[in-house]
């Protein structure tokens, strides 16, 4: 008598605790409630002045691969520029130093990503370490801006098909 | 049949059905003394529709990736899968084919369980031993339906963003963290995650009090109890429906 | 008819303090037929009293009526000095929980083993400790035989095992009242005999006033102390069960000897035959 009203009472407990856990994976999954965190990664910064649409979480490629993702996004108080952080897995630990990161959108309607120009430098990045080259979001408003003023920059070269106008930089 | 009668038909059935959702509210206070049977009753209508939901939570996750990688693939907007899918889970079709497939599963049952008892005399027996059947067997149902619902669309929207999420990212080849990274900048918990919630909460009453009605109220003959178990997958799905879209307008 | 007809003895229902159940000019319509029109009637403290009449009379309908499962149009029904049609549905509920009620099909609940339906008014309404209710339980299922399958389930009984089981639940808490509706109904003759036997003790040796619905004569007999017929919507008869039989009236003729015509018509009422079958010549 007391034996299956027990089962009963286990199993509705466990039935209850399976729907509450889905809940709880929704909402840390899948919402902006996320906090992602995948395998063993180091971390490097990078500063662009204007980091357009890029979010969270968003991947970070070299040559197309996806190496890392973006762990948080930031504004430096001094510099007043987006200071993001990037997750690196650790087996691409042979990143050059001297390597640059722009954020390319992949697609026409598709979202931002970093992207990671190897450099030539003999020493790798560590845990920790900045880029010192970057290219920050192609707005097409700066764009517009950047053909009418001409504005010079020593900004590492536009992504190849990228618009018109960034050709012209060295 | 006039179809003046017919309306007059239906028109006394919701009314009933009204008057029978007062008289459950009015039992739940004495129910509660029955906290097994209602945990009982969640084990039934909710533990042993697991299986159906999660099945069909996966195949619902994976044609929904299926189709829209198809469609975004157009505009090339294939990143937005992720959002898309989540978005169109959480707040759609999470709880309404959840409460679709609740209504055949578990509404259906309980309007013959109850039916039978009726034609079999257990409620009767049950008002003589001065245990009020709306207490014991029509309140712990109906509490059961309204928490055991949501619970089973959430685990239907896990199991369909796993599928979507196998079909999009291991199968068509999408990137993992743009699955992810997408999906989480754009869905929020509180307007659309807790929104899906709140509908199938809401569905999970509405079935529960069209299933008890229907058995509670039933001829108690054989007959009487087939015809009533069909009403109540038929009408619960078509006032799923409706409430849904009066939910959407207005929750959005 | 013989209504004013009076049995002598003991049985007799003049004085109301002596009744448990006391209906006064009772009247129900349902579904449109006139069941009851003008009921009075007693049930003693303390004794067996059957209530018989053929099918369709609303035997039934009359104990429906003393448990306040059904109201009356009109009359009055005092059970234990409480008048049924005024009491509110909680105290009705108080009421029924003196009395036990044996159903015509057991009614015993499917999802439960023998031993939890006859434990279910205990665990309904007291909180006794488990120890408690295993002996009261194992007692009353002792009583009927019945120790043995206490832990079976009801679908695994036969129609008699459950009826003794229903007997067992109904029993279960002492009431003052007990109502045996149709309690042979669908019994084999060995059946038939334990219930009739288990009614029999339960009145001696516990002194329960009890209410016997039946149309067995033969099983009535044995275990009556006194039988009402009721018959066209009246009582027709009343009395001690062998005074009855030996009664001459139309009624308990027609009932106890079982004729196929009498005031109990054969024939549903009907348009006449002649003019059914179409010929207008034989109805002038």
């Amino acid at each position: 008598m007391t034996q299956p009203r027990r089962s009963f009472q286990v199993g509705t407990g466990l039935f209850i605790l399976l729907g509450f856990a889905a809940l709880a994976y929704l909402a840390t999954q899948t919402t902006s409630v996320a906090n992602y965190t995948d395998g063993d990664n180091y971390l490097l910064k990078a500063k662009f002045s204007n980091i357009g649409q890029l979010k969270q979480r968003a991947p970070v490629k070299l040559a197309g691969v996806r190496i890392g993702s973006v762990k948080s996004i930031e504004l430096d108080p001094q510099t007043l520029e987006a200071l993001v952080t990037i997750g690196i897995d650790t087996r691409f630990h042979e990143i050059p130093d001297d390597s640059a990161a722009a954020i390319f959108t992949s697609g026409l309607l598709g979202d931002q990503y970093v992207g990671v120009q190897p450099g030539g430098s003999p020493v790798a990045f560590k845990d920790g370490d900045e880029f010192i080259l970057t290219q920050s979001s192609m707005q097409l408003e700066d764009l517009i801006g950047k053909f009418l003023v001409s504005g010079d920059s020593s900004k590492a070269p536009a992504k190849p098909d990228a618009a018109d106008p960034a050709a012209k930089n060295p | 049949m006039s179809r003046r009668s017919l309306t007059g038909d239906a028109l006394a059935q919701v009314g009933a059905a009204g008057l029978f959702l007062f008289s459950i509210l009015a039992a739940i206070p004495k129910s509660l003394r029955h906290f097994r049977e209602t945990l009982r009753q969640i084990w039934f209508v909710g533990a042993m529709s697991l299986v159906i939901i999660m099945t069909c939570g996966l195949f619902v996750g994976m044609v929904l990736s299926l189709q829209l990688y198809y469609t975004l693939a157009k505009f090339g907007g294939t990143a937005a899968l992720g959002t898309v899918v989540a978005l169109s889970l959480f707040r759609e079709l999470g709880p309404v084919v959840t409460a679709l497939l609740f209504a055949g599963r578990a509404g259906t049952s309980m309007t013959a369980e109850i039916g039978l008892m009726r034609a079999t005399d257990q409620l009767s027996a049950m008002e003589m031993m001065a245990v009020d059947p709306l207490a014991y067997v029509v309140a712990p149902r109906f509490i059961a339906g309204v928490i055991a619902m949501p619970l089973l669309a959430c685990v239907f929207n896990a199991l369909g963003i796993l599928g979507a999420h196998a079909v999009g990212v291991s199968w068509l080849g999408l990137d993992n963290g743009t699955f992810w990274g997408n999906m989480s900048a754009n869905v929020e918990v509180w307007s659309d995650l807790v929104n899906g919630v709140w509908k199938s909460t809401v569905f999970g009453a509405v079935i529960a009090l069209i299933a008890t009605f229907q058995g509670y109220t039933t001829p108690p003959t054989s007959e009487g109890v087939a015809y009533a178990t069909t009403r109540t997958v038929v009408s619960s799905s078509i006032v799923v429906l409706a409430i849904d879209f009066v939910m959407t307008a207005f929750l959005m | 008819m013989n209504t004013s007809n009076h049995s002598p003895g003991s049985d007799s229902p003049e004085p109301a303090s002596a009744a448990y159940v006391q209906i006064r000019g009772l009247r129900t319509v349902l579904g449109g037929k006139l069941l009851f029109d003008g009921v009075d009637l007693d049930i003693p403290r303390g004794k067996i009293t059957a209530i018989m009449g053929p099918s369709g009379t609303g035997k039934t309908t009359l104990v429906r009526h003393i448990t306040g499962q059904l109201a009356a149009d009109a009359g009055q029904i005092l059970v234990d000095g409480r008048n049924v049609p005024e009491l509110s549905r909680r105290q009705l509920f108080e009421l029924r929980e003196g009395i036990g009620y044996l159903f015509q099909n057991s009614a015993l609940l499917t999802d439960f083993s023998v031993f939890e339906n006859v434990a279910f008014p205990l665990r309904q309404h007291l909180r006794l400790p488990e120890e408690i209710v295993r002996n009261i339980v194992l007692t009353r299922l002792q009583a009927v035989g019945l120790r043995g399958a206490a832990q079976l389930m009801p679908a695994e009984l036969s129609g008699g095992m459950m009826r003794r089981v229903a007997l067992a639940r109904a029993m279960i808490r002492d009431p003052g009242l007990m109502i045996y509706d149709e309690p042979f109904v669908g019994l084999d003759p060995i059946a038939l005999n334990q219930v009739l036997k288990l009614i029999r003790t339960l009145n001696d040796t516990l002194g329960i006033t009890s209410i016997l619905v039946a149309h067995e004569f033969a099983a009535v007999r044995r275990a009556a102390d006194l039988v009402y017929l009721i018959a066209g919507g009246k009582i027709a008869a009343h009395g001690h069960p062998q005074e009855l039989a030996e009664r001459d009236s139309p009624w308990t003729r027609q009932f106890f000897g079982g004729e196929a015509d009498g005031p109990v018509p054969f024939e549903y009422p009907a348009r006449d035959y002649a003019l059914d079958l179409g010929f207008p010549a034989a109805a002038a």
